[in-house]
């Protein structure tokens, strides 16, 4: 049932360049209240994909709906409305560094709505709770570590409790604990604010444990989509090869190049 | 050797488009900026942080070499003057050449090298560490909240200090001239208020300033939002602003004293 999905992408292609495509011919459905992982290699076109989704670059062939809307054909007015209902976290948080932990989660607060300063101050205190840090309000980003950082930027973008959260790799550079600390909160938050949430990443094991659904995309193709499990269980060469991630197979692991006698000027000497 | 030359002239209109390109991108960044002004006056407070960052910063270094400035003229001009025994005119000559060329111009070299840098690099490293990104994530138009309130305050500071930078100078001149060389006080300051036209001489040196003001900010800037989101690209923008709006400001100056000071 198409009303079920907050997102519908049909037949879309993207390129910069008309002779290299980023995308092409991609499919998805995602339904609500799902939390859904694009997976892939880097360059594999999932950031891009991810950005179609938010409406910062838009589909040049096929079409993008959120929440009915068809993105690809918004203007800036209409995107920028869509935004305020969806939340981003970024790879590396992207916090304010000029702003405290608590100016950058009431940002978007202070910038959409005409909440009095003592309501903000509550939802604020309220969303740091939600991740652990209501203690560390004051602090400026250049005082926390990588994790406090992330969460810090995931409280920030569900100041305005967003229907689709996009995570744009999560889980890069955070040790053990921060890392289940940010897979336990995509998940809560996803549940308790009643959201859709598409996370970008290559960490398989987060991933699959978190998740309910994987689209596995390669060189801008999605290559196969299914449950977790389903994924595991998948014999297709590509996915195998990442989901257990050995060093060589369907992606080689040398860059293409010449061949390798060639290169030591083997021939030569004998010659 | 025919592909070489072909490979230089594909090259050269390569290099053409890139600038002409850029120029378009600069003229349309500015476009947006002043369209989006209306939320930096609405919240006054962005702008008047950012006028402490750009001009009450820059404070110090305006004054300490505008009091320089001034008393290097201070000696020079006397030097001269005394030759022809006409060192009674030495204030016109320091407040002239302050207020007219000096003030506005080092003012502004400074200014570049001294906030138009600073605005470069903080809007680079914020285009690369994707905090410009997140911002349009979360609705806020950057142009908006991040550009056009550091484009005003510069553009309102820039005239004050380069005033500021003439006072100093007229009272470096003062300090040397008549404090340590003993010109007479009363026709240093006479000559002066005599010889200097509010309207040629300081309405002049003031519309400069503003004129250095925009160029300078707009450029900084320009280079900080389409700086490459990488180390380098950020390091290459801040030197491009300093490089690009000092020669700027020099050109500038050529044609507008040409166009000002016509009948002199």
């Amino acid at each position: 049932m198409a009303t079920d999905n907050l997102i519908e992408i049909s037949n879309v292609d993207y390129w910069y360049d008309r002779r290299r495509a980023i995308l092409s011919g991609i499919d998805m459905a995602i339904p609500r209240g799902k939390v859904v992982a694009i997976m892939g290699i880097s360059g594999s076109g999932k950031t891009t994909l991810l950005r179609l989704i938010g409406g910062v670059m838009k589909a040049r062939k096929g079409e993008v709906k959120v929440d009915g809307q068809l993105v690809n054909k918004l203007n800036s007015d209409g995107i920028y409305k869509m935004r305020r209902r969806m939340g981003m976290l970024f790879q590396f948080g992207a916090l304010f560094t000029d702003m405290t932990v608590f100016d950058n989660v009431a940002f978007q607060m202070r910038e959409h709505t005409n909440l009095p300063e003592r309501m903000i101050r509550d939802l604020v205190y309220m969303k740091l709770h939600a991740v652990g840090l209501r203690g560390a309000h004051r602090l400026m980003p250049s005082e926390l570590s990588g994790g406090m950082a992330r969460r810090v930027a995931l409280a920030r973008a569900i100041a305005l409790d967003p229907m689709l959260m996009l995570y744009d790799e999560p889980f890069t550079g955070l040790d053990p604990i921060s890392l289940g600390v940010i897979r336990n909160l995509i998940r809560r938050l996803n549940d308790a604010l009643g959201a859709t949430s598409i996370v970008v990443t290559h960490d398989v094991q987060e991933a699959l444990e978190l998740v309910d659904y994987v689209y596995y995309m390669s060189d801008g193709k999605i290559v196969a989509h299914g449950t977790p499990q389903e994924l595991l269980a998948n014999r297709e060469p590509l996915v195998h090869q990442f989901v257990y991630g050995e060093p060589d197979g369907p992606v080689p692991f040398q860059y293409p190049g010449r061949n390798y006698a060639e290169d030591l000027k083997l021939g030569a000497r004998r010659a | 050797m025919p592909e070489r030359a072909i490979y230089s002239i594909r090259r050269l209109g390569h290099a053409t488009i890139d600038s002409v390109l850029r120029l378009g991108y600069a003229a349309r960044f500015i476009m947006l900026t002043l369209l989006h002004s209306g939320t930096g006056f609405r919240r006054l407070h962005l702008t008047i942080r950012e006028l402490y960052f750009t001009g009450v910063l820059s404070l110090i270094i305006i004054l300490v070499s505008g009091l320089f400035v001034g008393m290097v003229l201070g000696f020079q001009g006397f030097q001269t003057l005394q030759t022809y025994g006409s060192e009674s005119a030495l204030g016109v000559l320091v407040a002239l050449s302050l207020v007219r060329e000096l003030g506005p111009v080092v003012a502004a070299l400074l200014f570049a090298s001294r906030a138009g840098s600073a605005m470069t690099a903080e809007i680079g490293l914020m285009k690369a560490t994707e905090q410009l990104s997140a911002m349009e994530m979360m609705a806020v138009d950057p142009i908006a909240r991040v550009v056009a309130p550091r484009f005003w305050a510069g553009f309102i500071s820039m005239p004050l200090l380069a005033a500021m930078f003439s006072a100093m100078g007229v009272f470096g001149g003062y300090l040397v001239g008549v404090v340590l060389i003993g010109v007479d006080e009363g026709s240093f300051w006479s000559q002066m208020q005599s010889a200097v036209d509010f309207r040629e001489d300081i309405v002049n040196g003031v519309i400069k300033s503003i004129v250095f003001g925009f160029a300078v900010t707009w450029i900084a800037l320009f280079e900080g939002y389409d700086a490459p989101p990488t180390a380098e690209g950020v390091s290459g923008a801040t030197t491009r602003t300093v490089v690009t709006s000092s020669l700027v400001v020099l050109g500038l100056d050529f044609v507008l004293t040409s166009f000002m000071f016509r009948g002199v």
